[in-house]
């Protein structure tokens, strides 16, 4: 048995009880006397702040509102009416920065309605029970393929799927899922929620999900418009950015991304080896979700490494707090400058950086700091576009995703403009299917 | 989903929700958003004789009652019929009407206590191709002391008499909407049947002083240093207007006679129990007058979503479901008794049980020096009180004791069979059994 002061990275840090205890649920569901008290504090505003701040549209005061008057399955109805994942959606979202943060209560008392909570007591309600709420429209004979089964494509396929259409989605990963299976951290959606969720969300019917099949090996755009009648690109962003500093090839240096992805799909949390001394360099939630776990894995000193200021930390401010609270350092305004070790990464030497106008330069004043593990967490690119025109590093999109090919949509984080959110991703993949469902079926 | 399509009186509407005549239904603009939003029918705010409109105050109209978190209990106005042409409103009822053949459109009226006057207005009414009338006998404020509304309401004869003038000049059903100022409920309703009324709605709005403001003297609403009293209205009156409604629905004279229910209807349950003590529909004003017309999204799907859990397939199936459990006093069971018992894994340990029970009920909680709080089964009563001032839902509960059973505060075992007061041998009057 190791401890957290083993040297290197070793696995086994924690006794399995304590790991089981840092892997449990991060914010406990509400029970009904909780949800209903919390439901009490909606004001139900007109043409509500908390609507316009969620990209999914949903009608938060609407089902609140539900709950409050002792119908969580309708409430959940007009969730999923907008936002099919809005299970995860409930868990994952940073609602500290979108329907929570423009909540009244917000504003005037410094403490929001718990809508995030109350949406996850809603949809709880109903996909516990096994029910799917929507039923199919009358079917239209067309058979879509969606590529990527993450957020964007499963929101896509099940809205196609309710409009009529039948649709496969391919994934090149062994499960479906995307990012909610992958690429979030495990204290946010235990118990095998997201797979639960797909099962669920598949459950409506029309759905063929086909995994181990990736765009560019697998699966090739012609083939694909050649075989469907529409093709939606929801493959996310496959490759990891470099650190392109000396030393950044050493034993020990890793993506964020498949340490959260190993951890995820562990069935045995006391085999994943983690450092003694982690450096995560990245702002975003990917650094943090990397962080954290990484500390309630064993870590001793976990360190995230941010080459801006607080403010532009793209983890919000809770992100933050919360990772702070599980002792994670943060370091801002540093940016890697060599990576030392014998053969495997023993020390990382960090610059101090100033912006002026935005410009990031170094001030030549380095620390180091031991490391024997460091991860890469700033950014990640498309893989293969395809074939499609882009807009900047991304497949360029206009209107509900349309590309630059005509039965060719895109949405998620592999398309351009939104931000890389779970639930923008949804609302990209819902729009799309109705897009597409339109121009396929001569709708308005 | 359930259908909730309601037939009132042959008015058919897509739901059983409606607006109460107030000021949501004073004008086209309002009407039209409230049906675009989804309200089954709207009973447009009262219309007078023609002539100079009535004129209202220009300063407060509405007084408050707030619950914890300034929720709002109650509202009360002093604002009078409407204060618009009747040209205008008729023009407009008309055009709305067209525009929503599916909906309900009830035109409230309110005119002097003489048969020309009602006479010139109802063909003018009938005219716009509304499907029916109410009268208004009820508003409590300003229209009273001209002998109109309450002023008629109050007087059965009166609504009998108008009731019949309104069935001779109008050929489209006659809802007598009721004050509820006034001792026994009934009488209003038994005469507006007798008058040949179609439908009674209540209740209109009770007479009422929401604050009094302790710097200036003056009640709120103030209008320059002075108040009056005004109708009160919202969640607060509630429960004030179900014994009402279920008065009428089991009375000899009024039974059977359609109701629309209207008082503090809030939420979709709220609905439902009107609809189980008789009422065909439901007429909803403060809700509205709170959070805006959106309110009746979650009415109609928690009233759908009950119905299916219920198995029931429309409003009819549940229509006065309520009525024959609906009893007086005397023909309670005397011999059901139950025993509070507190749940000590949900228990909170607040006390407040115990101060109820200690201080105002029949001392028998327990409390231990841990905190611990039981029942003590030789002293309770079964008064509930415990259980309604528990801050944790089902934390305490009634269980009855089963027959055959010694009930510990009186030594007696519990018997099965029904007993009331009318046989009990302490009541002067009983009629022996033997």
């Amino acid at each position: 048995m190791n401890t957290p002061f083993t040297p290197g990275i070793a696995a086994e840090r924690l006794a399995a009880a304590e790991l089981q205890e840092n892997f449990t649920d991060l914010h406990a569901p509400l029970n009904r006397h909780e949800a209903m008290v919390a439901a009490d504090r909606c004001y139900f505003c007109h043409d509500a702040p908390c609507v316009t701040a969620c990209p999914t549209d949903i009608d938060i005061p609407l089902f609140i509102r539900q709950i409050a008057t002792g119908t969580p399955e309708a409430a959940a109805t007009t969730i999923f009416d907008m936002n099919i994942l809005g299970g995860m959606c409930a868990r994952v979202c940073p609602t500290e920065d979108l329907c929570e943060q423009a909540c009244v209560r917000e504003l005037a008392e410094g403490k929001p309605v718990e809508i995030g909570r109350l949406q996850r007591f809603a949809t709880d309600t109903v996909m516990d029970k096994g029910v799917m709420p929507f039923k199919r429209a009358d079917l239209t004979g067309k058979k879509i393929a969606v590529v990527g089964a993450g957020p964007a494509g499963l929101s896509c396929a099940h809205r196609l799927a309710m409009l009529g259409n039948d649709v496969i989605v391919y994934d090149a990963q062994p499960k479906a899922g995307g990012l909610n299976e992958y690429g979030i951290a495990a204290y946010k959606t235990t118990e095998d929620f997201a797979a639960r969720e797909v099962d669920w969300l598949v459950s409506i019917g029309g759905i063929e999900i086909q995994t181990g099949m990736a765009l560019g090996s697998e699966l090739k755009v012609d083939d694909l418009v050649s075989c469907f009648a529409a093709v939606f690109l929801s493959v996310g962003l496959g490759g990891v950015n470099a650190l392109s500093v000396e030393g950044d090839n050493k034993s020990g240096v890793d993506d964020a991304v498949s340490f959260i992805h190993n951890l995820r799909q562990a069935s045995d949390l006391a085999t994943l080896p983690v450092g003694r001394n982690v450096v995560v360099i990245g702002g975003g939630m990917t650094a943090v979700d990397a962080a954290v776990q990484s500390k309630l894995l064993g870590a001793q000193q976990v360190t995230i490494a941010y080459r801006r200021g607080r403010d532009a930390m793209s983890a919000s401010r809770y992100e933050q707090d919360l990772a702070a609270s599980f002792g994670v350092n943060l370091l801002f305004n540093v940016q890697p400058k060599a990576i030392y070790g014998n053969g495997s990464v023993a020390e990382i030497e960090l610059e101090y950086t100033s912006s002026d106008s935005g410009k990031l330069t170094g001030t030549g004043e380095t620390i180091r700091i031991p490391a024997d593990q460091v991860f890469r967490a700033i950014g990640q690119t498309l893989t293969d576009d395809g074939g499609l025109n882009l807009d900047g590093r991304k497949i360029a999109v206009t209107g509900a995703g349309r590309t630059s090919h005509d039965l060719v949509w895109a949405g998620g984080d592999c398309a351009s403009g939104g931000d890389d959110l779970t639930v923008t991703a949804v609302a990209e993949g819902r729009d799309a299917a109705i897009d597409i469902h339109n121009t396929l079926n001569g709708g308005i | 989903m359930a259908d909730l399509t309601t037939d009132f009186l042959g008015i058919k509407s897509p739901n059983p929700f409606w607006l109460a005549s107030a000021p949501p239904t004073d004008k086209e603009y309002n009407v039209r958003r409230a049906f675009d939003a989804g309200w089954g029918g709207v009973v447009w705010k009262t219309l007078g004789e023609e002539g100079p409109p009535v004129v209202n105050v220009n300063g407060p109209r509405y007084g408050v009652i707030y619950g914890a978190d300034r929720r709002v209990l109650g509202i009360n106005n002093i604002e009078l019929i409407t204060d618009r042409d009747l040209y205008t409103n008729l023009a407009e009822i008309k055009r709305v009407k067209a525009d929503y053949p599916d909906r309900a459109m009830i035109v409230s009226i309110m005119v002097p206590c003489e048969e020309e006057a009602w006479k010139a207005i109802l063909p003018l009414v009938e005219d716009t191709g509304a499907d029916g009338i109410e009268l208004n006998f009820g508003c409590p404020h300003g229209m009273s002391e001209r002998g109109m509304g309450a002023a008629v309401g109050q007087v059965p004869e009166y609504i009998e008499m108008v009731t019949r003038w309104c069935k001779k000049y109008y050929s489209k059903p006659v809802i007598v909407k009721l004050t509820p100022n006034i001792t026994d409920v009934r009488q209003p309703a038994a005469a507006a049947r007798r008058g040949g009324a179609d439908a009674v709605s209540l209740i209109n709005t009770i007479n009422s002083i929401t604050s009094v403001n302790l710097d200036s003297m003056s009640p709120e609403p103030s209008i320059d240093g002075k108040g009056t009293h005004g109708g009160y209205c919202g969640p607060a009156v509630k429960p004030i207007a179900m014994s009402m409604v279920s008065e009428i629905a089991r009375y000899d004279e009024t039974k059977g006679m359609p109701i629309s229910g209207i008082g503090g209807v809030t939420t979709w349950r709220d609905a439902a129990e009107f609809i189980t003590l008789g009422c065909g529909n439901v007429q909803v004003c403060t809700a509205v007058m709170t959070y805006g017309f959106k309110i009746v999204e979650e009415m109609i799907s928690g009233l759908s979503q009950w119905m299916d859990e219920k198995g029931h397939t429309s409003i009819a199936d549940f229509m006065g479901a309520a009525v024959p459990n609906t009893t007086d006093w005397q023909y309670l069971n005397l011999n059901y008794i139950a025993k509070a018992v507190i749940n000590q894994d949900d228990c909170i340990s607040c006390g407040r049980c115990y101060a109820a029970c200690e201080d105002t009920s029949h001392q028998a909680i327990a409390m231990s020096e841990d905190r611990t709080f039981t029942v003590i089964d030789e002293e309770c009563v079964a008064c509930n009180l415990c259980v309604d001032v528990c801050p944790v839902e089902d934390c305490i509960t009634m269980s009855a004791l089963a027959p055959g059973t010694t009930d510990p505060r009186t030594g007696k075992v519990v018997q099965k069979e029904y007993a009331n007061w009318m046989t009990h041998p302490n009541n002067p009057a009983a009629t022996a059994a033997e």
